[in-house]
């Protein structure tokens, strides 16, 4: 077996525009999920049982499903019924690209919802209790005290969570994307290299986590410094 | 019940069982070997470890599924000619997912049981060797009991990203729940209520397993009292 390589040089202009598709859907979805997700957290660590109830819920059917099945759901699945294939929301919901950063979107915003949560379950009690002795109203509790310091105490398991949703990505690439997987199915399709074709893309999608490991490992220095192991 | 296409999908629900529960088999394997490797004081081992996990930690799975599918399939149909066999050979699609999901998550499983065996005391292995045990002699009788249940909650993790993970290699042909849904979903143009139905499958396959691994990590945690905060 002999690589040929010159079929990816001459390819390389659909594997770059794949890596942007990537990106984009990962910037989208992450957003997205991201804006869900607080609110979910604060209802799943609401002391009201159905709030929390519901919310727990919502991450539970989310978790427990693969994330093909969801993508699935609403990309092929909606346009079963004629009230959205008659509603203003058609033109979107047959967009394969609209489909995938919801579908995306929905599934890190159940996960990063649990995240947020168990950061702001494990915060110290006397940080609370400082925070109501100085007679703070609920609301100003959690902009002031809650939320800064369980998003900072979040960002480890936030960045497993973000290299977790760039290799899901990839599921686009099934539902008719250019995404980077998708530049390789296309490669692969065109001259039947497969070992070129994935295994080039699978070194990028390497580099990109790489990239993200270092980006918040620089991250957690700037907001995690104060809970870092103190050096000699 | 679902136009006759349910027992075509719950025939489905064997197979992708069968998917499952092989290739965690195999990834235990790969992934205790991992984690030796990881550990060993050898440096070539370590790094060889390390590689393992790094890389496969860092392609996705459906990268890597296609990857062994259409590559070992170029692969067999290549180096089978030069044994004197000229068919074309089709590779077997659970077979292959077997062993493509076993070799990706044995690298997650390979992470979770270093973190388990590093959270060993070190006594206990300085005991074995006070009692003259050889290292693989510790290595299964002190370390891997202790290990489990230390594994318990990370290998809740894995099992469950796994079993989602199945749901991938129908995308290559294989005939799980999944495919089958997709065929009775653009046979009778109901996709949602098939692709439903084996969401809620999944539900329940993942709801059973959290249930069993809750009990089993009962099992293993008799006799260890929890931190009280």
């Amino acid at each position: 077996m002999i690589f040929d390589y010159t079929v990816i040089q001459a390819n390389l202009p659909l594997y770059l525009s794949g890596l942007l598709e990537t990106l984009k859907l990962l910037g989208i979805s992450l957003l997205l999920g991201l804006l869900v997700a607080l609110p979910l957290a604060l209802m799943r660590v609401s002391s009201r049982r159905w709030v929390s109830g519901l919310a727990w819920l919502y991450t539970y059917v989310i978790r427990g499903t693969p994330m093909l099945v969801q993508l699935f759901l609403i990309y092929y699945g909606l346009a079963q019924f004629a009230a959205v294939r008659e509603s203003v929301l058609w033109p979107m919901l047959s967009n394969a690209t609209f489909c995938a950063c919801l579908a995306f979107a929905i599934n890190t915003s159940a996960y990063t919802a649990e995240i947020i949560a168990g950061s702001l379950r494990s915060t110290p009690h006397g940080e609370i209790e400082a925070a109501r002795a100085m007679g703070m109203s609920r609301s100003l509790m959690y902009r002031r005290i809650l939320l800064p310091s369980a998003l900072r105490r979040a960002l480890p398991q936030y960045s497993n969570e973000v290299i977790m949703m760039l290799q899901t990505t990839s599921l686009a690439s099934i539902v008719t994307l250019m995404d980077l997987t998708g530049a390789a199915r296309t490669v692969n399709a065109q001259y039947y290299l497969p070992f070129e074709a994935y295994i080039t893309v699978g070194v990028i999608y390497l580099c990109i986590t790489l990239v993200f490991v270092r980006l918040f490992k620089l991250a957690e220095r700037r907001w995690l410094a104060y809970l870092s192991p103190r050096k000699g | 019940m679902l136009n006759g296409y349910g027992d075509v999908i719950l025939e489905g629900v064997g197979l992708t069982l069968q998917l499952a529960l092989s290739s965690m088999a195999l990834a235990i394997v790969l992934g205790l070997l991992g984690a030796a490797f990881r550990l060993s004081p050898i440096r070539p081992l370590a790094w060889l470890g390390e590689l393992y996990s790094t890389v496969i930690r860092g392609i996705p799975d459906l990268v890597l599924i296609l990857l062994i599918f259409y590559g070992g399939q170029d692969v067999i149909n290549r180096v089978a000619p030069l044994l004197g066999y000229d068919d074309y050979i089709d590779l077997n699609p659970l077979l292959t997912g077997v062993f493509t999901l076993g070799f990706i998550f044995g690298a997650y499983l390979s992470e979770t049981f270093r973190g388990a065996f590093m959270g060993i005391p070190k006594g206990q292995m300085e005991a074995g060797l006070a009692y003259g045990m050889s290292s693989v002699q510790i290595f299964f009788r002190v370390l891997v009991p202790q290990m489990i249940r230390l594994a318990i909650p990370g290998f809740t993790n894995n099992w469950l990203v796994l079993t989602k993970a199945t749901a991938l290699i129908s995308v290559v042909g294989l005939q799980d729940m999944m495919f089958k849904a997709k065929q009775a979903a653009d046979a009778t143009r109901q996709p949602f209520t098939f692709y439903l139905a084996v969401a809620v499958l999944y539900l329940v396959i993942t709801s059973v397993s959290l249930l069993l691994l809750k009990w089993l990590e009962r099992c293993y945690s008799v006799g260890v009292r929890a931190a009280e905060l």
